[in-house]
């Protein structure tokens, strides 16, 4: 009798959830992680750490408001330092979201659904992080909106010629666009919860958030023009944002960053990071919460072999971008790569190599993938490999450029750290709220999934 | 029957049950109804016969609103309200306006998409008849119900009601206003 029941849970090759699950059961399942009383002390002790590294984070703040960006290890000639690369970083773990979402949704790849809510609230709050550096590094953060062109008295706009401006666009353009593609989302599943939650606080938040939303097919048929026109809004914008992010380093003439390759290999390597950050994200969860039902072997599997073929473009660009600081014949391109390879960021350089090349190389193995423990390390690896890329990328370049006599080295101070785990902490604590507040699996999208969900054969005459 | 009455609702167990009197009322002649599952059915925008709306067509405007409203802005500063002669270069440089007029559109877009999707469902709309129906809430569980309204020209209380138990239904029950 148990080894029957075994076999009935486990789901087929070709099932993306585990059998056994009705609309009831899958509504409960996921519902009840939000409305309940109980906190798992997993939630209380993970969100305990963001809150910690998130003050960090106000006192760095604080102090570089105070006394300025010098707090930081920014000095010329490498100005951007930690807060560009951690920038990039953060704008990158956000793609897979938007990747999962919307190209998934517009390629019918069913498997997405049980991974789509909270992958897409990850890209909302990896851009919230990655939106604070820039604003940080500026200096004067209080005239942000300087950014933006807005009438004013002081006769000036911004320059609509420089891709730093349009990474301003690009950006808050990505961040609206995720926020509103997320929310819209949501809308069912908050009818959901508004018609299950006993306490009435709770009752009365979900019903303002829903709507009014009652399941109508007039609505559901709107609603599902809307996700398919919002994927296919969000699909060319996901692939612009690392492209013009990129563009603030090849529009520039620093060695090492001047190089048309930079956007496909970007967008490649912000959705490896993404991919391994959607990972991370999800190993620990659905063991916490028993979701391995809805967020199967599978869905690990097949996020694992996004990662390796992201990973494989990445180390394509790798080695074309050593190829062609050679081929290009000019001496301070190839003498960019040389100093990366044996300057004083050579140990940066051969560590992310091992940790964005060979490591992922593990990932070709049917048991490596299977095995969620070593996925869940191997998504680290590939996050610290990925930050450490777009370290080698900013501060290698601008540390020794085309004057040796202007070459000096980076060194972080522990603000830049604190700064940096500070957004970490920001991001683990709007994630761990979301996941205790909203549902971070879309409860009518796995709904879709069940066999239960087919209109009978009967029906079509 | 009574004038306070917005219908009558029959409750499903099954997608299958549903669409199936869906039809059956339909070819019965019923127009004025409507189809509440816990998630979009296909089938039903065919019985329905929902193909279209106007979404797309609100967000081609607004993509396009977005698209020139990005691209005047740029060749209003950059030409007429700030220009800046750069070594001669042109002040109409298009090349370097494409990724904003391209995020603008994007964003314009998106922001229609939206609210042309709020706008077309009525929503938000923080009360309807149909919420009066007791069972109603496992609408956003795991039942399926149709509701046939009083605003139907072949509406009659009784016989929708009884026309709707012949269709395996769970329960029909009247909905209040």
């Amino acid at each position: 009798m148990a080894d029957e029941r075994q076999v009935i849970e486990q789901p087929e090759p070709h099932e993306i959830i585990a059998r056994g699950y009705t609309f009831g059961t899958v509504t409960d399942q996921i519902s009840a992680v939000v409305l309940t009383k109980r906190t798992p002390l997993f939630w209380v002790a993970t969100f305990g750490v963001g809150f910690l590294l998130l003050q960090g984070l106000l006192v760095s703040a604080v102090l570089l408001f105070g006394l300025g960006v010098g707090v930081w290890g920014i000095r010329t000639p490498v100005m951007w330092g930690f807060a560009i690369t951690n920038f990039v970083w953060w704008i990158g773990i956000g793609h897979a979201g938007t990747l999962i979402s919307a190209i998934l949704l517009l390629l019918n790849q069913k498997w997405r659904n049980s991974i789509n809510r909270f992958a897409e609230a990850m890209t909302l709050f990896a851009v919230a992080c990655a939106g604070l550096f820039p604003i940080l590094h500026m200096g004067r953060p209080w005239l942000a909106y300087w950014l933006f062109p807005y009438p004013n008295s002081m006769m000036i706009e911004p320059n609509f010629r420089s891709p730093l401006v349009w990474d301003v666009f690009a950006v808050s353009t990505y961040a609206t666009v995720s926020a509103l593609f997320w929310f819209v989302g949501l809308i069912p599943d908050l009818g959901t919860l508004r018609d299950r939650a006993k306490n009435l606080f709770a009752k009365y938040t979900y019903g303002v958030l829903a709507m009014g939303w009652r399941g109508s097919a007039k609505h559901w048929s709107i609603y599902e023009t809307a996700s398919l026109l919002l994927s296919g809004l969000a699909t060319p914008l996901v692939l612009s944002v690392h492209t013009v992010v990129s563009f603030d380093f090849t529009i520039a003439i620093v060695p090492g960053w001047h190089s048309t390759f930079f956007p496909p290999y970007f967008v490649a390597g912000a959705i490896y990071s993404g991919f391994a950050m959607v990972l991370a994200l999800a190993i620990p969860l659905r063991a916490v919460y028993g979701l391995q039902g809805l967020i199967t072997d599978r869905h690990l599997e097949n996020s694992a072999k996004v990662m390796l073929a992201t990973g494989l473009i990445v180390a394509y660009a790798y080695i074309m971008e050593t190829f062609f600081a050679w081929y290009s014949g000019s001496p301070y391109e190839a003498q960019a790569f040389w100093n990366r390879m044996t300057g004083p960021y050579a140990y940066q350089y051969w560590f992310l190599v091992t940790c964005n090349i060979v490591s992922p190389q593990l990932l070709w193995f049917k048991k490596f993938r299977k095995t969620p423990m070593l996925l869940f390390i191997s998504s680290i690896v590939v996050l610290v490999g990925m930050w450490l890329e777009r370290y080698m990328i900013i501060v290698s370049s601008l540390a020794q450029d085309y004057v040796p006599s202007s070459w000096s080295l980076f060194h972080a101070t522990r603000w830049d750290w604190a700064t940096y785990w500070g957004t970490i902490g920001l991001f683990i604590f709007l994630f761990f709220l979301f996941v205790r507040l909203l549902p971070m699996i879309s409860i009518f999208e796995v709904r879709t999934l069940l066999p239960q969900a087919k209109v009978g054969e009967e029906v079509k005459r | 029957m009574k004038e306070g009455s917005y219908g009558v609702m029959a409750e499903f167990d099954n997608p299958t049950a549903l669409v199936n009197a869906t039809r059956a009322a339909r070819e019965q002649g019923y127009r004025k109804m409507d189809a509440y599952t816990p998630f979009p059915i296909e089938e039903l925008n065919e019985v329905l016969h929902l193909h279209r709306n106007k979404l797309p067509l609100i967000v081609l405007c607004g993509g396009l609103l977005g698209g020139l409203t990005g691209y005047l802005m740029q060749y209003f500063i950059t030409v007429i309200y700030f220009p800046i002669n750069v070594g001669g270069r042109p002040l109409h440089s298009w090349p370097s306006y494409i990724i904003i007029t391209f995020e603008l559109t994007i964003l314009f877009g998106a922001i229609s998409a939206v609210l042309g999707l709020l706008a077309l469902c009525g929503l938000p709309m923080p009360y309807h008849p149909v919420f009066n129906v007791p069972r109603f809430s496992a609408a956003t569980r795991d039942r399926f119900y149709l509701c046939i309204e009083a605003t139907d020209p072949l509406f009659d209380a009784e016989k929708t009601s009884s026309f709707l138990s012949t269709l395996e239904a769970k329960e029909v029950s009247e909905v209040a206003h």
